[in-house]
């Protein structure tokens, strides 16, 4: 074990002058058993799960700019698993167990807090569908519970009760959800993935595939050709961009979806809430920042930021539901680049080429399902055949009729 | 609430007819496929809180500079000829 209490007294002791780089910059080989593009959460976790569960060996993370840098990053730091469809809940309700144990696994601290997820409903109506999801989260092996609104004003008196449009009827809580420090999870992976012999390439950009009588043997890199047996893609918004050098078109549009934070102040959230009559969920941060979010901006993008009437409407929703708000000031806004499926569900599968595996179209739910999103991709690689959990998340999913549209939205990315 | 709705990729007007051959699979291709396009994208919006016309918009998908507006009417009317 590399970081431990001992080591935090012994380098407090002599001047922090002990500790050795979290990750290595190694030298890039001439070929790898698998190389995986994109060295995001996805990523970084599916090359530490192939070396840790799978026992690959010699395997690489190449990431055209820094770990880290794109949406793990660029998220409201949530976990959970609220969700009703079968396929979905199973797989997120894996992720919610491996959050759970994630930080003694990578050895790392990636401040995991199960502070409680708290989804207000409006309507009796609402209260009946919220309750049906709570039902099959529960059947799906989650927690859930319903709070009436005596219990959600002990915890958040602040709320906005009296909305004349929007009266808070009551809520679904998971006391297991949460948040955790996003930036941790990418270099604790990286630190983990490194103890085990993997290779993590920085500023290292895929232009093309290497293809060789019908299979994918290496990728072409701005640090020259680099074989490998099997090449994964976990490359979120540039998917369809990476993939179209294989000459596939997929049923993924990119969007931009913006996050915020104000200026830090006292504690005031302790939990995660979210709005139920529009789009918006707030948590604060540790360090007293108010983190929020709301929808997409809703039109294809790649600009990595987003325009200023979502932050409007976002805002707009926020004081609906607690016009405190009102009162802090906005200190940061970045955007992100979700790859939204036509149904709203994430893409895990191999390709019709062989030895190209694509993990893909977590449209803006990608950052809870890091951890079972990199074991399954991890499973798929290694063996060569879904994980139980992800066998519905596949491509041709579109074709047969099998979509998973949470929210039945039909094929309409930007409402998912 | 915006004054003007996005639809998605301007090929959305090229619909198949139901009775083409192989029409269950050029659906599903217009129906669930995009070229998801870094750069110069056409694409159809909805001016819905104004006069509920219909347009396509040629615009720069990596930095949001919109280069061109048509009326899909006079468009479509191109494409029938």
């Amino acid at each position: 074990m590399y970081y431990n209490f001992l080591k935090i007294l012994k380098e407090g002791l002599t001047n922090n002058n002990g500790w050795k780089k979290t990750w290595q910059n190694p030298q890039v080989k001439k070929k790898y058993n698998v190389i995986i593009i994109g060295g995001g959460g996805h990523g970084l976790a599916t090359a530490f799960y192939l070396a840790k569960e799978f026992n690959v060996k010699n395997i690489a993370v190449l990431e055209k700019n820094w770990i880290g840098g794109g949406n793990v990053g660029r998220n409201t730091t949530i976990i959970r698993s609220n969700y009703m469809l079968n396929e979905n809940e199973a797989f997120y309700e894996f992720s919610l167990k491996l959050w759970e144990s994630l930080e003694k696994q990578i050895n790392y601290n990636a401040m995991v807090s199960q502070r409680g997820v708290l989804n207000i409903f409006h309507s009796d109506a609402q209260k009946d569908s919220f309750i049906r999801r709570g039902n099959s989260m529960i059947i799906n092996g989650a927690d859930a519970e319903l709070y009436d609104v005596q219990k959600i004003k002990s915890i958040y008196p602040f709320l906005d009760y009296e909305n004349a449009r929007f009266p808070i009827k009551g809520g679904l809580f998971q006391k297991r959800g949460g948040t955790v420090r996003h930036d941790a999870v990418a270099w604790g992976y990286a630190h983990a993935a490194d103890k085990l012999g993997v290779d993590i390439i920085q500023n290292c950009e895929v232009n093309n595939f290497k293809f060789k009588s019908g299979a994918c043997i290496g990728v072409e890199t701005n640090k020259g050709l680099i074989e490998a047996n099997k090449v994964g893609c976990a490359v979120a918004g540039s998917t369809s961009l990476l993939l179209s050098k294989a000459d596939m078109t997929l049923p993924i549009e990119s969007h931009v979806l913006q996050a915020f934070v104000s200026e830090s102040i006292k504690p005031i959230i302790p939990g995660v809430i979210t709005f139920g009559a529009g789009h918006f969920y707030i948590s604060q941060s540790d360090k007293g920042g108010l983190v929020f979010g709301g929808d997409i901006d809703g039109y294809n993008s790649y600009a990595q930021r987003g325009n200023l009437d979502t932050l409007e409407d976002v805002c707009e929703s926020g004081l609906a539901l607690m016009p405190a708000i009102s009162k802090a000031r906005l200190l940061r806004m970045w955007g992100g680049i979700m790859d939204m499926s036509m149904d709203g569900s994430p893409i895990i599968d191999r390709t019709h080429i062989k030895g190209l595996y694509m993990n893909a179209g977590w449209c803006y739910g990608g950052f809870k399902a890091t951890p079972a999103s990199g074991w399954c991709f991890a499973h798929l690689i290694a063996k060569d055949y879904s994980h139980k959990l992800s066998e519905n998340f596949k491509l041709d999913r579109f074709k047969n009729g099998y979509m998973i549209d949470e929210k039945g939205q039909g094929a309409q990315p930007n409402l998912h | 609430m915006n004054e003007f709705i996005y639809y998605g990729d301007a090929s959305l007007l090229k619909r198949p007819k139901w009775d083409n051959k192989n029409a269950e699979d050029k659906f599903y291709k217009y129906l669930y496929l995009r070229k998801n396009i870094a750069g110069i994208h056409k694409e159809l919006w909805f001016h819905q809180q104004g006069d509920r016309s219909w347009l396509i918009v040629t615009r720069n998908t990596k930095n949001h500079e919109i280069i061109r507006v048509e009326l899909a009417t006079e468009v479509v009317k191109g494409l029938d000829k």
